[in-house]
């Protein structure tokens, strides 16, 4: 493995704290009397895999010690995760669900098509399950692959009431395999959730302990000199943001779990030499993305979100909160290997074993530099550094970045019909004359920059480092109804609901995303919105913050949405004939987050007619990496191959970044659409309606 | 309800007024329960309709108590310097809020201590309301309690929040029941060492608009407060620290400790704990 060769992610090791892998530890780590209640780990009960089509669920609390100490889990008949459900594709599946819990509870089907009635969501769905009471599931299964399940009531699922799901095809399946595992990564923590929450709305940053210190800053000057280390450091100053502000929760609190053990415990699964492994990663935590590799093994991907994908072959990929992976691995020797899934913060890793003896494993790896955000993570083009005032006035004919202009602030002059790529002249962006020690191209994926594999989407101007340094001095006036060509309720206000930014012309095809302006609504500019993504780039080709060099530092080929291809032809072929725009929204200090500036509690419905084809473009205005979930309904990824696309469940959304999928409303009823980070889905949240 | 909120987002009053009719407009088909395959079917472009499918929305009620609804109340108490000074002085210095997002009930509380004599006692009692990403808008009533004289109230209106460059800023206007003014300025910086070992500075001036002996402020600038401040934190609730604290009279106030034969200016370490929870 290569040293990493960039100085500027150098971090004090001391700083952060050895997150908990399962050791007693914890209790002096955490600033609590060591040895009060401190004894030794146990490891949970290994869950069962439950059978046939009729299931009776019991949810109960069990005692558990991850860390060292006693605490009280809420767990599924018994175990976390919960029971791995084997059902059959075809069938209809009965579910008896009996609360024994003090609290109201829920379970929800995560990924799996069903009437709205039966979709677990509480005052969405149905009432939620009273504590004694039993709540029948029913319905049938039109698909197969790897899903899960979790609680949808409080933060339960962060205190273990989640579980796996597996649906076996009807048919044949395409994807040939010798055995198969249920590989669920999970965050625990021995604090409560909700303390977790309150000490986040207290202090946003409180569990960030990769902070920005004195020792950081004269380092840098040391590197950069004082004045290239003013005008990094400047924006962020202003802004009042940190660009170490990776995850919310990290390893300061969190033991990540492997099918419910500790990295210590060390989950393990056999195979005979030769055969054809399948491995399905569900990422069921409540805050943690993970990035998965298997040192000495190359993984075929071969679905995502229960979904068959072409294969595709990677050394590395991101699993975002909620989202499955399966993954073929061929292991042609009688060794051990190290499922090593590391944290998008570098915080902590949850580890396993595949090993064709019992007893045998192989070496954890280190974790990999924690990624630092940068400019492009704000929304402002890849491109950008501090000494950068705008680039409004830069001369859309000629993409010679060496002759922009920096100094025009006015937006709100800018032509949006420059944007059209197709009549550019491919020949004349010269990248070459940028100046890569200027910009911070250090953690950038140079593979986007290959102009002949390049998505359109990334090259269109519209999205690039048109950057404002200070957001808050933006010329609003531009923001009007008409001038961008959207409107409110996007040629259905007859349905009432929310208003959002609806388009209804030059969608551009399907497949292929968005063609459209980005437009920050009025409610976008209140106290709960502390950034906006003026010139989000396409996330598609992204593998996401702290993976994006992975390919040139460490040889490793990394996954990104943009090479995913659905294994069988798009279903629904019709274009879109409208599109939402839908911000991700947020801020940090006040650990308030939104969608459009506009909490759950004061949001109307996003309303859809039956049958109708939509385009949701969402748009990050925040430094996080958002899972967003619909319920009911598939989001099919506009990967740019309008033949196969892919149908996901929950979309990772890139910090400052966008992304396009197309909806077919094929489902009546009221559906959560919501953020899955559990701390984010109190205000990051919509009903939507199909009506 | 939710439509008096909606108006704080600033949007568009015409769309608002179609908006509002229409939810009415459904919350009558709520009341009245209309069967669900009384509606007419939709036209649905190309794409088959379900046969006999209900349009399930209606499992639910309209006020669930879920996850999504959490519109939590906290409660922060925040000790910022509890400490011990030189020359038998102590200081408490902290404050508690109640609230939600956008509302708060934010109490403050300063007590200082010089020489075995009380020097300050202030309650501040305020309406806390964030108006912007980074700030609230405070106001309320200040009680000031004299040992030696009569004590006062006072009305406050001021800026709390974050500056850029991640100052931690208050800032205040009072005015006396009797017309007097003053004006208190705050600033605090946190520099990081280490995750644990932080160093804050901070600076608090006083003006006032008129001279008043007995409480020994001045006119003009009045009094200026240093610190600087090293705690070490064990968690981020619980950190004791060591420092230095500096004030400085100006002007008449100098002159008024002058003649009543104090120091105008005093220098003293301090040790303490900063701690909230």
């Amino acid at each position: 493995m290569k040293r990493r060769n960039s100085p500027q992610f150098e971090l004090p090791q001391l700083s952060r704290r050895r997150f908990v892998t399962g050791m007693a530890a914890g209790a002096a780590l955490l600033g609590m009397p060591a040895g009060l209640s401190a004894s030794a780990p146990r490891a949970g009960a290994a869950p069962q895999t439950l059978r046939g089509n009729q299931f009776d669920l019991n949810i109960g609390y069990l005692p558990v010690n991850y860390t060292g100490r006693e605490r009280t889990a809420v767990a599924v008949n018994g175990s976390v995760p919960g029971p791995i459900l084997r059902w059959k594709e075809g069938q209809t599946v009965t579910l008896n669900v009996t609360n024994h819990l003090a609290h109201d509870t829920s379970i929800h089907w995560h990924g799996i098509i069903l009437p709205s009635n039966m979709d677990g969501v509480p005052g969405l769905s149905f009432n939620g399950i009273r504590p004694g009471e039993t709540f029948t599931y029913q319905f049938q299964l039109s698909q197969s692959g790897t899903y899960w399940y979790h609680s949808h009531s409080d933060f339960q699922e962060q205190q273990g009431l989640y579980g796996s799901i597996v649906i076996d095809p009807a048919d044949a399946d395409p994807v040939a395999y010798d055995r198969d595992y249920v590989v669920l990564l999970s965050d625990w923590s021995d604090e409560s959730p909700h303390d977790i929450y309150a000490k986040l709305k207290k202090e946003g940053h409180y569990y960030n302990r990769r902070r920005r210190t004195a020792g950081d800053l004269w380092r840098e000057v040391k590197e950069k000199g004082v004045a290239a280390t003013w005008r990094d450091r400047e924006m962020w100053n202003m802004m009042r943001m940190s660009d170490r502000d990776i995850s919310d929760v990290t390893g300061y609190t969190y033991t990540f779990l492997m099918n419910g053990q500790t990295p210590d415990a060390n989950w393990t699964a056999l195979f005979r030499k030769g055969e054809k492994v399948r491995l399905r990663f569900i990422n069921g935590a409540a805050m943690s993305i993970f990035d998965i590799r298997i040192p000495g093994l190359k993984m075929t991907v071969v679905a995502t979100d229960g979904q068959n994908i072409e294969p595709v072959t990677v050394d590395e990929f991101r699993i975002g909160v909620a989202e499955t992976y399966d993954v073929i691995v061929e292991p042609d020797g009688d060794s051990a290997y190290t499922l090593f899934a590391q944290t998008i913060d570098r915080s902590g890793f949850a580890r396993g074993t595949l090993t064709s003896e019992p007893g045998l494993q192989a070496a954890v790896p280190p974790m990999d530099y924690a990624p630092v955000l940068t400019h492009r993570d704000m929304g402002m083009g890849h491109g950008a550094h501090a000494g950068m005032a705008g680039m409004g006035g830069m001369d859309h004919s000629q993409h010679d970045m060496g002759t922009m202009d920096h100094n025009q602030h006015d937006m709100g002059t800018m032509d949006h019909s420059q944007h059209d790529m197709g009549g550019m002249d491919h020949s004349q962006h010269d990248m070459g004359t940028m100046d890569h020690s200027q910009h911070d191209m250090g953690t950038m994926d140079h593979s986007q920059h290959d102009m002949g594999t390049m998505d359109h989407s990334q090259h269109d101007m519209g999205t690039m480092d048109h950057s404002q340094h200070n957001m808050d001095g933006m010329d609003h006036s531009q923001h009007q109804v008409g001038a961008q060509g959207y409107s409110l309720h996007g040629g259905r206000s007859e349905l009432g609901g929310m208003q959002g930014v609806w388009f209804t012309d030059n969608l551009g095809r399907a497949g292929h995303g968005s063609n459209s302006p980005i437009v920050h609504l009025p409610s976008e500019y209140g106290f709960g919105v502390d950034m906006r993504s003026e010139m989000p780039m396409s996330g598609l080709h992204d593998p996401g913050i702290g993976l994006r060099d992975h390919g040139s530092r460490y040889g490793r080929r990394v996954l990104n949405y943009g090479d995913i291809r659905n294994l069988t032809p798009t279903i629904d072929r019709r274009e879109p004939t409208r599109e939402l725009q839908l911000h991700l929204t947020g801020n940090m200090e006040r650990y308030m987050w939104s969608m459009d500036g506009i909490k759950f509690n004061d949001a109307e419905p996003l309303m859809l007619k039956y049958g109708e084809r939509i385009r949701i473009t969402l748009v990050n205005d925040t430094m996080m990496t958002h899972p967003i979930h619909l319920h009911g309904m598939w989001s099919e990824l506009e990967t740019g191959d309008a033949e196969y696309i892919p149908r996901k469940h929950t979309i990772l959304v890139q910090p400052g970044s966008k992304i396009s999928y197309l909806v077919t409303a094929d489902a009546y009823g009221r559906w959560a659409y919501h953020c899955h980070l559990l701390y984010h889905m109190p205000g990051m949240f919509r009903e939507v309606r199909v009506v | 309800m939710r439509i008096a909120n909606m108006k704080n987002t600033v949007i568009l009053c015409a769309a608002l007024t179609a908006n509002a009719a229409l939810a009415q407009d459904d919350m009558s088909h709520h009341d009245h329960g209309a069967p669900a395959d009384s509606y007419p079917t939709p036209p649905v472009d190309s794409y088959p309709a379900q046969q006999g499918a209900t349009r399930n929305l209606e499992h639910a009620p309209d006020s669930p108590d879920h996850v999504m609804d959490h519109e939590v109340l906290l409660t922060k108490v925040t000790f910022d310097q509890l400490e011990v000074r030189e020359n038998d002085g102590g200081a408490l210095k902290g404050d508690l809020w109640f609230g939600s997002d956008r509302n708060k009930l934010w109490l403050k509380t300063e007590w200082e201590r010089d020489e075995g004599e009380t020097e300050k006692a202030e309650l501040h009692a305020l309406y806390s309301r964030a108006i912007a990403p980074y700030w609230d808008l405070q106001m309320g009533v200040r009680h000031d309690f004299e040992t030696e004289s009569d004590s006062r109230n006072w009305g406050v209106i001021g800026f709390n929040g974050l500056a850029p460059y991640f100052f931690e800023v208050d800032s205040a206007l009072f005015v006396g029941e009797d017309g007097d003014t003053a004006l208190r300025l705050e600033a605090e910086y946190e520099l990081l060492f280490t995750q644990q070992w932080i160093l804050s500075p901070e600076i608090e001036a006083d003006f006032f608009g008129q001279n008043d002996r007995d409480a020994g402020t001045g006119s003009g600038l009045s009094d200026i407060e240093l610190g600087l401040r090293l705690r070490y934190e064990f968690t981020p609730q619980f950190a004791p620290y060591v420092g230095v604290h500096y004030e400085k009279k100006f002007g008449n106030a100098a002159d008024f400790a002058r003649d009543e034969g104090e120091h105008t200016s005093i220098t003293s370490w301090v040790i303490g704990l900063h701690a909230w929870f």
